[in-house]
């Protein structure tokens, strides 16, 4: 099966390369073990919340003082700054919409309570300019009975920080009756199908108005919309007084939405998306990544021009650590990281974990390397890349989004 | 630095410890969707499954509700093999005997025998009215379901009149596996693919006997019974593929799926000499084609406007490229994908009164996404999909094989391989 490039990862990454690539008219696949980290998606895009211990104001600006090998130094600054421009535009045109710039972080309200600095994030959320204050003075707290993946008494002792008096109210409906009954499946998910399916927002809207009475803003976990969009939309519009959303435990209602709009994309500008299938080896010759094979396919192999790697992290088995190894499943390619295994831990929890910054090792272009040598058309993007610690410093989507479209434009020219 | 082969590290015989409790899995199960009663694939998978092993009073006959579909598997992100260790859990614990409607629903082969053979006169009568409500009332079969008509002459029967003695002309040879759908069902589609195999130059033929694949039997809980048609199955693969050196084709994906991985992981019925070798006629066609081995020359005045529903044992078996790659090859096809999604039938699952709700709810999307199209019909490759589908929809449904065979120009095709 001949593509023109085959894309290993159907993440945020592999995702956001196949479709600026069919974009630009190329014939892809993608081909992915099974859901990616988005599932997990907080519902903001992070480009660079911490540099050395400090808080950032201008991600652009703070990036000059990352090290060398940093993906974002390695991109080029400039570079980084044009694409960071780019990639809403290119996640609007899949259908998803969202707020922020790279020269200034905003804030969004954890579920802890606790406001913190992002780069973009989706429009059911709301943004914030200020870090210190809450706009509104009364809230209320509203969840589903039976709902336990969203703990409104961490919200209500975090609003309490900014002198917000809150009120915490669970109330139930008829149409959610059914999931209850299943006490390991009341999950934000289901909650959401109901949404998705049937008539339920209507009376929902009008049960938030009646309990939100006398109070100025409404809380609510993010369950709306997932398959269907615009649900959130639809309630923000139903109800009288502004209404904030914040993440339930994932799976993520916003995040699965985001992934199947992304998917939807891609195969709309005509890409074969390949799920539950597994790279398993590849056919190296010359320097140069010939054919790839999986599971599904067995001896049928799949061939293009040229590859990109975009297997994410050790969370979805793009590199494994075993108890004495280290290395890249599928190609056993160069890693940047100590084979040393006494080296990769601090024993210290919280610090700069060194093996969260160990990745797949590629040249100046972004393409990998085995045994010292670059393999020409092979290249590598997102989070399977080494040279950040991307929980730390928050930077996790940043790093794949625009890695992405920098490795997309190495193969365009 | 040498490749090293990941694998992760089980204790168990099937790998719910893998399992990081995501919970992504749940999204995507389409009885958990519609119905609550179920415990999902998570609780009833890798979680219900560390109870079990303590204790396997935990096991709870919900399970039943699970279809099999598997598209908790394709989402899971760690290779969890859920489907299956639900699967399994019913064989070990359920302690519910097969009732008498289970065991007619499940002897696809049984019934089918005597039905095609009655063909006239059981048809009219499974078509009326007052027959199926007794069936609704007496067997629990519901009302609603049509049943699929039984073909006056079987497929072998017709096989072996009218198609066995010129299969020998051929220089190259397949053996095909043609199910039970094919055989009393909807000989048709058998036909069509000998016409498809005869013009790329391979000689079609029936394997030493073959037996009902058995899907049905083990959804329905008739283990012992599946796990010796199973054996025999297995053998008479073997006989073609490594005997005759003949690959086995099938036009059924439930089959064969059910036969490369449903016999190793739930009967225990190893099939390592003949799982490579026996595939869907569409991927063994797709192979020949991508390798330049065979040309197809297609009609010029076919048209169609066609939209493709991935039956979940295709999405399972990520095998639904080969189909529809075949299917945009012929340059009078407008092509459409469905969105994969359940049609709700799952083999007899669909057919239990206790389940047509579920069922039909499961299948609805799909459903509104067929009638809001403006195609001509619609393709799959699973025959019960077909039924649901039909049922369900206001359109008809096609076998990519049959439109193949409709729009394939036979003699153009032969004459570049002859010539
Ligand atoms: C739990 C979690 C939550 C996160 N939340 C946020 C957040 O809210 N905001 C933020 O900015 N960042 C977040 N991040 C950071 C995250 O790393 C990035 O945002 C981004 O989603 C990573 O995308 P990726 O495509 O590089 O990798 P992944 O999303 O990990 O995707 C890799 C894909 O490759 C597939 N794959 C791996 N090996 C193979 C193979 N051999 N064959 C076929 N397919 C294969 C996997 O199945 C997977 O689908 C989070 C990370 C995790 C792990
Ligand atoms: S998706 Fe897989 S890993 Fe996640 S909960 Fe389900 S079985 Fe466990
Ligand atoms: S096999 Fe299908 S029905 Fe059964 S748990 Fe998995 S997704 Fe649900």
């Amino acid at each position: 099966m001949k593509f023109d490039n085959i894309i290993i990862g159907g993440g945020l990454s592999g995702l956001t390369c196949g479709i600026k690539l069919a974009e630009q008219g190329r014939k892809c696949a993608i081909i992915s073990s099974g859901q990616s980290a988005i599932h997990f998606f907080s519902g903001s895009f992070d480009l660079l919340g911490r540099v050395h211990g400090e808080e950032v104001v201008n991600p652009i600006e703070s990036m000059a003082s990352l090290a060398a090998t940093h993906p974002y130094q390695r991109v080029g600054v400039d570079n980084i700054s044009r694409l960071a421009t780019e990639a809403p535009e290119l996640l609007e045109r899949a259908g998803l919409k969202f707020f922020g710039i790279a020269t200034k972080n905003h804030f969004v309200l954890t579920p802890m309570g606790i406001m913190k600095p992002t780069w973009l994030t989706i429009d059911d959320f709301t943004p914030f300019e200020n870090k210190n204050a809450f706009p509104w003075k009364k809230a209320a707290i509203l969840n589903f009975s039976g709902f336990l993946d969203f703990h409104t008494l961490f919200i209500q002792d975090g609003l309490k920080k900014f002198n917000v008096e809150s009120q915490i109210k669970n109330f139930a409906m008829k149409e959610f009756e059914a999931i209850r009954r299943n006490p390991s499946e009341m999950r934000s998910t289901n909650i959401a199908k109901v949404f998705d399916q049937g008539n339920a927002l209507e009376e929902f809207a009008q049960k938030v108005n009646q309990l939100s009475e006398g109070f100025e803003v409404v809380i609510l976990p993010a369950v709306f919309g997932l398959f269907t969009k615009n649900i959130a939309t639809a309630l923000k519009a139903k109800v009288n007084k502004p209404v904030v959303l914040l993440p339930a435990i994932p799976p993520s209602v916003p995040g699965i939405r985001s992934q199947i709009l992304l998917r939807k994309r891609f195969e709309a500008l005509g890409g074969t998306y390949f799920l539950g299938d597994n790279v398993k080896d590849g056919v190296i010759e010359n320097n140069k990544l010939l054919a790839i094979f999986t599971n599904n396919h067995a001896d049928i192999k799949l061939e293009a021009d040229q590859f990109i790697l975009a297997s994410g992290s050790f969370y979805s088995k793009g590199i494994v650590a075993t108890r004495d190894k280290l290395y890249e499943p599928i190609l056993g390619l160069d890693i940047d990281g100590d084979t040393d295994n006494n080296k990769w831990l601090d024993s210290k929890f919280f610090n700069d974990q060194p093996y969260m910054h160990y990745g797949v090792k590629t040249d100046s272009n972004f393409r990998a390397l085995r045994n010292g040598k670059t393999i020409e058309n092979l290249y590598v993007a997102g989070s399977v890349l080494g040279g950040a610690n991307a929980l730390k410093e928050g930077s996790g989507a940043g790093i794949s989004l625009l890695t992405s479209l920098h490795v997309a434009e190495q193969l365009l020219k | 630095m040498k490749k090293e082969i990941f694998e992760p590290f089980n204790i168990s015989d099937n790998n719910f410890e893998q399992c990081v409790k995501c919970t992504i899995c749940t999204v995507y199960c389409p009885v958990l969707e519609v119905n609550p009663d179920y415990p999902g694939p998570k609780q009833s998978g890798p979680d219900g499954e560390r109870l079990r092993l303590k204790d396997p009073n935990f096991f709870d006959e919900a399970l039943s509700l699970c279809m099999n579909c598997k598209r908790c598997e394709v989402a899971c992100p760690h290779g969890v093999k859920i489907g299956d260790i639900i699967q399994l859990a019913r064989i070990k614990h359920s302690k519910k005997k097969p009732k008498l409607r289970d065991m007619i629903l499940a002897n696809t082969d049984i019934v089918g025998t005597m039905a095609s053979t009655f063909a006239p006169i059981v048809n009219p009568i499974v078509a009326l009215k007052p027959v199926r409500q007794i069936m609704d009332g007496v067997l629990k079969i519901d009302h609603h379901r049509i049943f699929p008509k039984y073909a006056g002459m079987r497929f072998e029967t017709w096989y072996k009149r009218y198609a066995a003695k010129k299969q020998n002309d051929f220089k190259k040879h397949v053996s095909y596996f043609h199910g039970c759908y094919v055989n009393y069902n909807f000989p048709q589609q058998g036909k069509d693919l000998i016409k498809i195999m005869n013009a790329a130059g391979y000689g079609v033929h029936l394997l030493e006997k073959e037996k009902c694949c058995g899907v049905a039997l083990i959804s329905n809980g008739l283990i012992n019974q599946a796990t010796k048609q199973a054996r025999h199955n297995v053998e008479a693969f073997k006989k073609s593929i490594v005997g005759l050196k003949r690959p086995v084709i099938s036009t059924s994906s439930t089959c064969i799926f059910t036969i490369r991985d449903e016999y190793p992981h739930l009967l225990g019925v190893k099939n390592e000499e003949i799982r490579d070798e026996s595939e869907l006629a569409t991927r063994f066609l797709f192979r020949l084609i991508d390798s330049g081995d065979l040309k197809l020359v297609f009609k010029k005045d076919y048209k169609k406007r066609i939209a493709y529903h991935t039956p979940c044992h295709m999405e399972k078996l990520g095998w639904s490229i080969y189909s529809t790659s075949l299917l945009k090859m012929i340059p009078g096809v407008d092509f459409m994908a469905l969105e994969s999604r359940c049609c709700g039938i799952a083999g007899t699952y669909g057919f239990k009164k206790e389940n047509y709700e579920t069922a039909q709810g499961v299948g609805k999307p799909l459903f509104d996404q067929i009638d809001g199209s403006d195609v001509d019909f619609v393709a799959t490759d699973c025959e019960t999909c077909k039924w649901q589908i039909e049922m369900s929809t206001s359109k008809k449904v096609e076998h990519p094989i049959s439109i193949l065979a409709a729009a394939l120009d036979v003699e153009a095709t032969m004459k570049l391989w002859q010539e």
